[in-house]
């Protein structure tokens, strides 16, 4: 069944996208992630363009976020007053984000930056991700325990001013390297049309030392937040967010990610992130294929006029 | 109202040029191509006669038609990409300014069979012929056939459907009726299309006649395309709910705690 998309100026398969909308999902649900890495360039490959894919995308993760933060919430996982300075950083980096991407746009640079962005930091978070889990796979076959870090060992990053206290974590850490997290994650996602998910937890739990307990709960209301101010932000500005493929998207995407958590699991952790450190890897090794090689057409055309 | 106003305007040609009587009456199947859900393109029949009177004089080799089809006209940028250290950049651009965002010629017999190469290029019969200004500094401008920006254009314009060229896309049903299909491409832009018609015979223009149709997005597609450009802030918002909506909808439906 085709489908006009009204935004996207394109027909498209309504169940290709729903199908597309529950793999990702399950993908995303396995590894309790939002999926927008894998997403995006799934719809640029269907022939969306680049700019309403980002737009796009941030809607949906959006969705499938909430789903996530409501659950978590229910269960008390997570820790308002961090997610509070986290977001504050985060909307500031959104703004400057989307304000970044109109400018790349105007200039024909977007989808250059979008794929080299993608390259970098795919292949090198997801590298990271593999050597890490292949490091911890190895110790556990050899029989020898996981090096556990000292709840109280302190980095430069304990040294920083304007501290404050964060009960639900148990941490007396400086505002300072929360609100840049922040910063940092709610940038590259208006730009990537990333939730960030797979950055900010790792860096929750290996800069901040936030207990594994609520990382995920606190991540998702980040994700939550800066993803649906860059979709009030795109549409406001850019005016590519397509609500008809929007929606069709999170209905796949809720439902795989049901499905997706069940399947994650039954699998060992440090399995699943080598699996998820691989994915990652190749979507980043994808994009740069599509950099390097000689592309089939030169040239490329755009419309000053209308939206895509 | 439309074929009226062709009628008139064939009536007058006719009166400019006593010695060819000729007009042409066309119409078109539909003059609103509405865009819907399901919209997958669309090929738009256009029909007609040339209309002869006592005083015409007889054309012993028959009628030529060709048939300009023009949409609504648009700026648009063409990049290239160029190798910089390693990887591919859109380097060097180039804009055409008000060029027509989609255009369709469609003709009885390869244009250069049918007239001389100096009235093909004054009528601007042909994609090749069209007029496509860029902007060169300060002015606008055409920089002519080969120019490999204005060819890749062509070449991108015509690879996505929005432009097309048929030699033989107009097909004389008896001495006086013509057929053509105007083939619309589901990425078809919404505007007003302009549908000129050139009469020849033994390679001169005889007569001429215009017509037009609309494309329009009606229903969802139409309030969605312009809520998102006239009210952003509202239209994301919405989204927005949209998306918390279906979210808490799936973590009801599938709550296990």
């Amino acid at each position: 069944m085709e489908i006009y998309l009204p935004i996207a100026d394109l027909p498209v398969n309504v169940f290709l996208i729903l199908g597309m909308g529950l793999t990702v999902g399950f993908v995303s649900g396995m590894f309790g992630i939002g999926g927008g890495f894998l997403m995006t360039p799934l719809l640029i490959f269907v022939g969306v363009t680049p700019a309403v894919a980002v737009a796009t995308v941030a809607s949906h993760i959006a969705a499938s976020s909430f789903s996530g933060v409501l659950s978590y919430w229910r269960r008390r996982a997570l820790d308002i007053a961090l997610a509070t300075i986290l977001l504050i950083g985060g909307i500031l980096g959104t703004g400057a984000g989307v304000w970044l991407f109109t400018l790349l746009r105007r200039i024909g640079q977007l989808d250059i930056t979008i794929g080299l962005s993608y390259v970098l930091l795919l292949t090198t978070v997801g590298g990271l991700m593999v050597w890490e889990s292949v490091g911890a796979i190895i110790r556990a076959r050899s029989g020898k325990r996981a090096e556990l870090r000292r709840p109280g060992s302190h980095t430069w990053i304990h040294g920083l001013p304007f501290k404050m206290r964060f009960k639900t974590s148990r941490l007396y850490i400086s505002v300072v390297p929360v609100l840049g997290i922040g910063l940092i994650i709610g940038f590259i996602g208006a730009i990537m049309g990333i939730g960030g998910g797979f950055l900010l937890v790792p860096m929750l739990i290996y800069l901040l030392r936030v207990p594994t307990s609520v990382v995920i709960g606190t991540s998702m209301v980040l994700t939550l937040v800066t993803m649906a101010m860059a979709t009030v932000m795109h549409a406001a500005t850019n005016h590519l967010v397509d609500a008809v493929l929007a929606l069709i998207l999170m209905l796949g995407g809720v439902v795989g990610a049901q499905f997706g958590a069940r399947a994650g699991q039954k699998m060992p952790a440090d399995r699943l992130r080598l699996l998820l450190g691989v994915l990652v890897v190749a979507v980043g090794v994808r994009f740069a294929i599509d950099l390097v090689l000689p592309p089939s057409e030169e040239y490329s055309i755009r419309s000053m006029d209308r939206a895509p | 109202m439309r074929i009226l106003r062709a009628i008139a305007l064939a009536i007058a040609c006719a009166a400019s040029a006593p010695a060819a009587a000729e007009r042409i009456v066309s119409s078109v199947s539909t003059h609103q191509v509405m865009i819907t859900s399901d919209f997958s393109g669309l090929d738009l029949v256009l029909f007609g006669t040339v209309e002869r009177d006592a005083a015409t004089v007889p054309r012993k080799s028959g009628y030529d038609l060709v048939v300009t089809v023009s949409g609504p006209k648009e700026s648009i940028v063409t990049r290239r990409k160029d190798r910089v250290i390693g990887i591919w950049v859109n380097a060097e651009s180039r804009t055409f300014i008000d060029v027509p965002s989609y255009l369709a010629v469609m003709s009885t017999r390869p244009i250069e069979d049918l007239v001389s190469i100096d009235t093909a290029r004054r009528l601007q019969l042909g994609l090749r012929r069209t007029l496509l200004p860029q902007q060169i500094g300060p002015d606008l401008g055409d920089t002519g056939g080969d120019d490999p920006f204005r060819v890749a254009f062509l070449r991108l314009k015509t690879a996505k459907h929005l432009y097309v060229e048929q030699v033989t896309g107009v097909t004389f049903l008896t001495p006086a009726l013509f057929r053509a299909t105007i083939p619309l491409p589901a990425e078809v832009p919404v505007g007003t299309y302009d549908i000129d018609l050139k009469l020849f015979a033994d390679g001169v223009n005889i007569a001429r006649a215009n017509s037009a149709f609309e494309v329009v997005k009606v229903g969802f597609e139409q309030f969605v395309a312009t809520s998102a450009q006239s009210n952003g802030v509202l239209y994301g918002l919405a989204t927005v709910s949209l998306a918390l909506m279906t979210g808490w909808f799936a973590s009801v439906v599938f709550r296990r705690d």
